[in-house]
């Protein structure tokens, strides 16, 4: 029971890192039907981001509370305007091109900022230090569940509530919305398509940063290609929810989390990978629409 | 021009930049000693690169726009300079001589080392040109091309381990087994959207090359397999420095073999279909084309030439293990395609050379070549989306057509 | 008259939309009929279910080819349709944008060739006289349709009244008995609608092409159709020859709109 209790949570971890990730991939999708295969490289400049600011203010000596927030802080920052950056040049030209083009550059983009952070920084797998403190209510079950993996889910949790609220109540969510449904329309009735735009890159660079530091702080160490598979995964989970849909997103991603860990806790953790994957093709053959998404019958 | 507005812009993007690139480029910790190295150089540095880049940035994009615009305009279609050259037969026989008389006399002239460089090259060409079918023609993303290149080297490796089966007999079961493969998993995929197709293929490519590190009864695993060996002919013994020519004269021919049909298929009634599924699919089922045999037969021809290529190329090595098949190979194959040229047979072939051979003799730039390729990748997407040397329909001969010519 | 489509109960819904409802609508062998209705009334939804793009909810759908059996046609893949002898242009012209117009035209022949991938690689006498025969009809296609002059251009360089034409000669190329036009006349000038009417009369008594068009151009309507069907919100709500719908209230209501009501 403990061991199936160990695989629940570690599942749960899991799911809930992908969702983070997951999440920006969904919003990206419903507005611009964009794979931004970058998007786990934003990920992975967040944690860089976050590591390289807690080893100068560690170095300064300052109180690690305060590096926590810091370098949370800058990796969001950082992250968006990568995020942004990166819609600017690499996407927004290519509107209104064949599918293929920004699929394409897509990848450049990923495969460029890989080699930059390689080239700039390192090869290295580099320790991440943990700075989340040891929560004392989590005494007694020492072994089962780390205080980090409750700041994920607490996080995950809140990061979807505020998209959520951001996406039902507020002015821009509807402009969001409206874009998502049908750009040209959105554009007629007033609403500024390359702010949406730019925005939904934004707050996706923004949450996929969060993941950055929280899975660097609970795995211990990062390097420049860390994004690559997790961006792959969070995409499986993705469509596993059905892309478009944000609690698809999250709920995918916690399948997808689950699966895996009781896959390699109880068969073989060999082959984890090929699992997502696998899973991803049958996905996308019997049900592309996902759990939530529904079946559409695209316009002709 | 507004000279100063230009500047504000610019200046402004620079500083933009300046910051982006703030943390990564200019701090460097370094966790043993304790140590925070400023390297404020490099801030500089992507100030004025991004300055300058900006600049040319945006009047390349205002180039391309007038560029559309009068295309529009213009009734007849214009063929750019690079297309007449390439079309003018006063110019492409004699080029077309210099290369196969180079070709013939290379590995005569030239170190056993260069030879060898060059054959890789040739390898790269036929993926490419395989890709080209699946990506160029077709329009099918195919980010997991390099499995079939799996295949093909492991089908050459494995039945020479097993059964001592020679490259000969193995060129045409690594291409069949190949093809075999493309038809079996294009088969439930191919259905799938673009963008999804390109997903599950990725997806697909690493599910092959996992299972050949992981499942070590079949394939040796990780360590792969060694003393490979090279092709013979007819049983006579030759040194290294003699099959490595040999195996370079067999690329040179496998790739006036694939030019060959490459440029048949590309004129036939498939190959229009192909072009056809590209450009429209809805139009195209419309128009009476069956899609998923349409988009098979693309996908296990492009599988065909993914699995000659490996075998060549375990024939070569004389080794080969999973980590030969990475993605990044599908996706440098996937970069030589689009970079040369989508659907163009010459620019397919530039694009080989220049992805492959240019990093090998600019080996100062060896460490950047990724981040350049990953750049230009893009910069084609955004400004040259047909690639270095742009695709040529042909046009047909026939009774009281209005340009009847006398060549074909 | 033989009927050479016949489209019984047929009904389309998009999630809560229904975008068809239970329309019975059938084209005679030699006939020309229009489908006309207000913005949205369903019509383009009527082609695509017809020729197997969407999977209709309920109904069923029968052609009868001149000298064949009838049968249905539901479940089959548009290409299918196509290969059975009906063929369509499209209301947001979709042509092949970077093929000539001769080979927009050679890709109708398509199914009506055979040449496979052996054929394409040996180019065997049977593939290239195939080819050079399927390049002659096409041009023979072309020029039929008054578009000779273009042959080697890009489908995208044509002018929008001939890219409509181009469609046409596409679906002609396929050989079909039924040809489906939605909206040819859209976007064209007086000249070039004149023209297309004298087109359509000739695709008619020519080439024994029956014709069911979507159009919003009355003028045109009423001088080319026999019959006429009226759709409004996805249900038909009149048929009957010009004269009849000319003087159908329900017709002059759908279209003036509620407020006008009489
Ligand atoms: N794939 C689809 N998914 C959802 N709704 C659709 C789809 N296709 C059509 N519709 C809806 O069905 C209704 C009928 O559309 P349709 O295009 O058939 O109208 P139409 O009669 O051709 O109009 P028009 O004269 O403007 O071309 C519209 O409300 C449209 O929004
Ligand atoms: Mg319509």
């Amino acid at each position: 029971m403990d061991y199936f209790l160990e695989l629940f949570l570690g599942g749960l971890t899991r799911g809930s890192i992908y969702a983070l990730i997951a999440l920006g991939y969904t919003m990206v999708y419903g507005i611009i039907e964009l794979i931004n295969f970058a998007h786990g490289e934003i990920y992975m400049i967040g944690a860089f981001t976050a590591l390289i600011v807690i080893s100068v203010l560690t170095m300064l000596g300052w109180n690690q509370l305060a590096i926590l927030a810091i370098a949370t802080l800058a990796a969001i920052v950082w992250s968006s305007a990568y995020g942004f950056t990166a819609e600017k040049v690499a996407y927004k030209p290519l509107r209104g091109a064949p599918r293929l083009s920004p699929l394409i550059s897509a990848i450049g983009v990923s495969l460029f900022l890989q080699n930059y952070v390689l080239l700039a920084q390192t090869s290295d797998f580099l320790p991440f230090p943990n700075l989340i403190p040891d929560f004392k209510f989590l005494e007694p079950y020492e072994g089962i569940v780390r205080s980090t993996e409750i700041v994920i889910y607490v996080v995950t949790a809140a990061v979807l509530v505020i998209l959520t609220v951001l996406i039902k109540f507020t002015k821009l969510g509807k402009a969001m919305r409206a874009t998502a449904q049908d750009r040209d329309m959105a554009m007629l009735v007033g609403v500024n398509v390359d702010r949406v735009i730019s925005f939904t890159f934004i707050v996706g660079s923004a949450t996929a940063a969060l993941g950055g530091v929280l899975i660097a702080s609970h795995i211990g160490q990062i390097n420049f290609y860390i994004g690559f598979i997790a961006g792959i995964k969070a995409f499986v989970a993705a469509v596993l929810g059905g892309i478009g849909s944000m609690p698809g997103a999250v709920l995918g991603s916690l399948v997808l989390g689950w699966t895996e860990s009781f896959f390699t806790g109880y068969i073989s953790s060999d082959y984890e990978d090929v699992f997502a994957f696998l899973f991803l093709v049958l996905i996308l053959i019997f049900r592309p629409s996902g759990i939530l998404g529904r079946a559409n019958t695209d316009k002709v | 021009m507004n000279t100063i507005k230009e500047l504000k812009k610019s200046f402004l993007i620079a500083l933009w930049f300046m910051f982006l690139t703030f943390p990564i480029m200019v701090i460097k910790v370094n966790t043993v000693e304790q140590t925070i190295d400023w390297r404020w150089n490099r801030l500089a540095m992507v100030g004025i690169f991004s300055f300058f880049a900006s600049w040319i940035w945006r009047y390349l994009l205002q180039r391309k726009e007038m560029g559309q615009k009068r295309a529009e305009e213009s009734e007849t279609p214009t063929l750019t300079f690079q297309q007449r050259v390439l079309q003018n037969p006063k110019f492409t026989r004699p080029a077309l001589v210099v290369i196969c008389i180079f070709a013939a006399i290379f590995p005569f002239y030239f170190s056993m080392y260069q030879v060898n460089i060059m054959t890789t090259a040739l390898i790269y060409v036929i993926l490419g040109l395989g890709l080209n079918i699946v990506v160029g023609l077709a329009g099918l993303l195919d980010l997991g091309y390099v499995a079939f290149y799996a295949v093909g080297a492991y089908s050459y490796a494995l039945l020479n381990v097993h059964f001592g089966m020679g490259f000969w007999a193995c060129l045409p079961i690594g291409a069949g087994l190949a093809m075999l493969f493309g038809i079996v998993l294009g088969f439930p995929v191919l259905r799938l959207r673009g963008d999804y197709l390109a997903i599950v293929t990725l997806g697909f490519g690493e599910i092959i090359r996992l299972i050949l590190e992981n499942w070590n009864e079949f394939s040796f695993g990780p360590s792969g397999i060694a003393n490979i060996p090279r092709p013979g002919f007819f049983g006579i013994k030759m040194s290294i420095h003699q099959s490595l020519i040999y195996i370079y004269f067999i690329m040179v021919a496998m790739v006036i073999f694939t030019i060959f049909v490459v440029r048949r298929l590309q004129d036939s009634r498939i190959g229009r279909a192909w072009i056809a599924l590209r450009e429209d699919e809805v139009a195209c089922q419309a128009t009476g084309i069956d899609k998923t045999k349409t988009k098979l037969s693309a996908f296990a021809l492009g599988a065909t030439w993914a699995g000659m290529g490996g075998v060549v190329f375990a024939a070569k090595t004389t080794f080969i293990n999973p980590a030969s098949f990475t993605i990044w190979e599908s996706i440098m194959i996937l970069c030589i395609v689009v970079l040369g040229g989508m659907g163009s047979i010459v620019g397919v072939i530039f694009g080989a050379g220049i992805l492959i051979l240019l990093p090998e003799y600019l080996r100062a730039f060896s460490e950047y070549r990724m981040l350049m390729f990953a750049a230009a990748l893009v910069l084609m997407m955004v400004f040259r989306p047909h690639g270095i040397i742009s695709a040529v329909r042909r046009t047909y001969q026939f009774e009281g057509s209005p340009e009847k010519k006398a060549s074909s | 008259m033989e009927s050479v489509l016949d489209i019984k109960q047929l009904t389309m819904d998009f999630g809560g939309l229904r975008a068809l409802d239970h329309i019975d609508l059938d084209v005679k062998a030699g006939e020309i009929a229009a489908l006309i209705g207000p913005n949205g009334a369903g019509k383009t939804t009527f082609f695509n279910c017809v020729t197997g793009i969407y999977k209709p909810t309920e109904g069923d759908m029968f052609i009868c080819p001149p000298g064949k059996k009838r049968e249905r046609i539901n479940g089959l893949k548009p290409n299918q349709v196509t290969e059975k002898g009906m063929a369509r242009t499209f209301q947001n012209i979709r042509l092949f944008q970077n093929m000539t117009v001769l080979e927009n035209v050679m890709m109708g022949r398509h199914c009506r060739m055979r040449a496979g991938i052996p054929g394409a690689i040996l180019r065997n006498r049977a593939t290239r006289e195939e080819e050079q025969r399927v390049v002659e009809e096409s041009y023979a296609i072309l020029k039929k349709i008054g578009l000779a002059e273009f042959v080697n251009e890009f489908a995208k360089n044509l002018p929008y009244g001939a890219q409509r034409r181009l469609e046409i000669a596409r679906a002609m190329a396929t050989e079909p008995f039924l040809l489906l036009l939605d909206e040819p006349a859209a976007g064209m000038n007086n000249q070039e609608t004149k023209e297309l009417d004298e087109l359509i009369l000739r695709i008619r008594s020519e080439e024994k092409i029956s014709i069911l068009l979507i159009e919003h151009d009355m003028k045109l309507v009423m001088s080319l159709s026999d019959r006429i069907f009226v759709m409004d919100y996805g249900r038909k709500i009149a048929q009957g020859t010009p004269e009849e719908i000319k003087n159908n209230p329900a017709v002059i209501k759908a279209y003036l709109g509620e407020d006008i009501d009489a």
